[in-house]
């Protein structure tokens, strides 16, 4: 996915006359995994519902670029933290909710191999409420690919799973996200230390770039040096206001 | 099986303390008929009631459902149109400031004595309610949900119909509920203000006659219709919105 473009992000925010952060750069690497590691309310979301053409309440004082001059508006895909399935729909409507909303025709191949993909042919007439968390965040997903855009905003996406349902999410992601532009949101140091390409953590001074692990995404959870980085994050996250 | 049950020994208990209460106080029959009074000219006049419920009836369904269809149109218009909004909505409140009783004799003039100034009646008074809970369920969708359209570049209707419209049904189905218990009023009313069939009109005319005990038994039959709709309609709701989400 060669056509995977690189984000320049500069600027400052504020909602309501109340300065979220202080103007910074950020640059989202094209086809790689940039995590953004914070803890809660220094903005990381704020930058993300910018990014995502969702900031209508916020100021944003600064600027967008995208490498290849291209506009930003379709081109970008999100997946939260909740999934935001919609309850009336099965498995495979949801997946192709975005072509419905649109009005654009449905390739039902391709979304049949993407339910497939994320493992959930068996599931694939249930509704949401049927489904356990880490196959609802899978739907989520898949929804996610069958919009094929090639920049990917993730906020927080595996958080609410349980530690073993979010280290699979976290694989299954990174391998079928392989050659996007990905913007990864999180507040789990271990995460950003196995999916980070490149790593920053946000607090209330700015962005801080954090080497990461030498290895390739994604990391074993249990090697050295992945342990050493999220050591390192997680002493960032502390030490710093 | 215990809710029929239930419902039996409830239905005895009230019969039986108005019983109590005839026999105690001595009424007498024109103030306050005895339940076995009551029962016996029901079951007399049996088909003379059933002819006027099936009027009555027929006016409430017909007016429940174009008034649910009317409600459903301008909650979507409201929510869809911000000009909507800003028109028509002052209008509805203030149109709720009139009572719609106070209506029923113009409706009547206009309208004349037929089924149509009764319908009309139903439909005005279950209006406001099922137009404003729809309403209310199409502006409260979850926010998420609203980004993640907006995200994907959906068009306005088209969110409204996949995502907005779905995701009120339960708030409609409530509408709808406060619907089957209210348009039976409306239609009561229209046939009192002038009707020439109908259980209103039946009530009338047998109290005008001192037949307390037929005017009792339509009452009675009245508010179990009422009761059987309201049952129909919550059941009817229950299931959709069951079915819609599992």
């Amino acid at each position: 996915m060669s056509n995977s473009p690189t984000l320049h992000f500069h600027g400052s925010a504020t909602i309501a006359g109340t300065s979220i952060f202080d103007p910074l750069d950020l640059d989202i690497a094209a086809a790689k995994w940039t995590c953004l590691l914070g803890a809660s309310g220094v903005g990381k979301t704020t930058i993300l519902r910018l990014l995502a053409g969702l900031g209508d309440h916020i100021d944003h004082v600064g600027s967008i670029k995208i490498s290849d001059g291209q506009p930003l508006a379709g081109r970008i895909s999100l997946m939260a933290q909740t999934d935001n399935l919609m309850p009336w729909l099965d498995v495979f409507d949801n997946i192709v909710i975005g072509n419905r909303l649109r009005g654009d025709a449905v390739d039902g191949d391709r979304a049949e191999k993407l339910i497939a993909q994320v493992g959930l042919a068996a599931h694939r007439h249930k509704k949401p409420n049927a489904l356990s968390g880490g196959q609802r965040q899978r739907v989520a997903l898949a929804r996610t690919l069958m919009e094929g855009r090639p920049i990917v905003l993730l906020d927080e996406p595996f958080s609410a799973l349980d530690a073993k349902i979010r280290a699979e999410m976290q694989e299954l992601a990174a391998g079928l996200f392989a050659g996007k532009t990905v913007c990864l949101i999180t507040h789990d140091p271990g995460e950003a230390a196995r999916l980070g390409d490149i790593i920053f953590v946000m607090n209330s001074t700015g962005l801080h770039s954090v080497t990461p692990p030498s290895s390739p995404v994604i990391r074993p959870y249990d090697a050295p040096d992945v342990l050493a980085c999220q050591g390192q994050l997680l002493r960032l996250l502390r030490e710093t206001p | 099986m215990m809710r029929a049950l239930r419902i039996i020994g409830v239905t005895i208990f009230i019969l039986s303390l108005w019983h109590l209460l005839v026999v105690l106080t001595g009424l007498p029959a024109f103030i306050l008929p005895s339940p076995a009074r009551v029962g016996m000219a029901l079951v007399g006049n049996l088909e003379l009631i059933a002819h006027h419920a099936s009027v009555t009836m027929a006016e409430v369904m017909i007016g429940l459902l174009l008034g649910a269809v009317l409600g459903v149109i301008t909650a979507i218009s409201l929510a869809q149109s911000p000009v909507a909004r800003v028109v028509v909505r002052p209008m509805m409140v203030l149109s709720q400031a009139l009572p719609v009783f106070a209506l029923a004799p113009v409706l009547t003039l206009w309208l004349g004595y037929g089924l149509w100034p009764k319908i009309i009646m139903a439909l005005l008074i279950i209006y406001f309610p099922v137009t404003s809970a729809f309403f209310d369920g199409l502006m409260q969708t979850p926010r998420g949900m609203l980004d993640q359209a907006r995200v994907m570049q959906a068009r306005p209707w088209q969110i409204m119909r996949h995502i907005r419209i779905p995701a009120a049904i339960p708030a409609l189905a409530s509408g709808l509920r406060l619907a089957a218990v209210y348009a039976p009023i409306g239609a009561i009313i229209g046939e009192w203000v002038g009707a020439s069939q109908g259980l209103g009109y039946l009530m009338l005319l047998a109290n005008g006659r001192a037949k307390i005990d037929l005017m009792f038994a339509a009452l009675i039959v009245l508010a179990v219709l009422t009761l059987l709709l309201h049952a129909s309609v919550d059941r009817l709701c229950s299931y959709v919105v069951r079915r819609q989400q599992a």
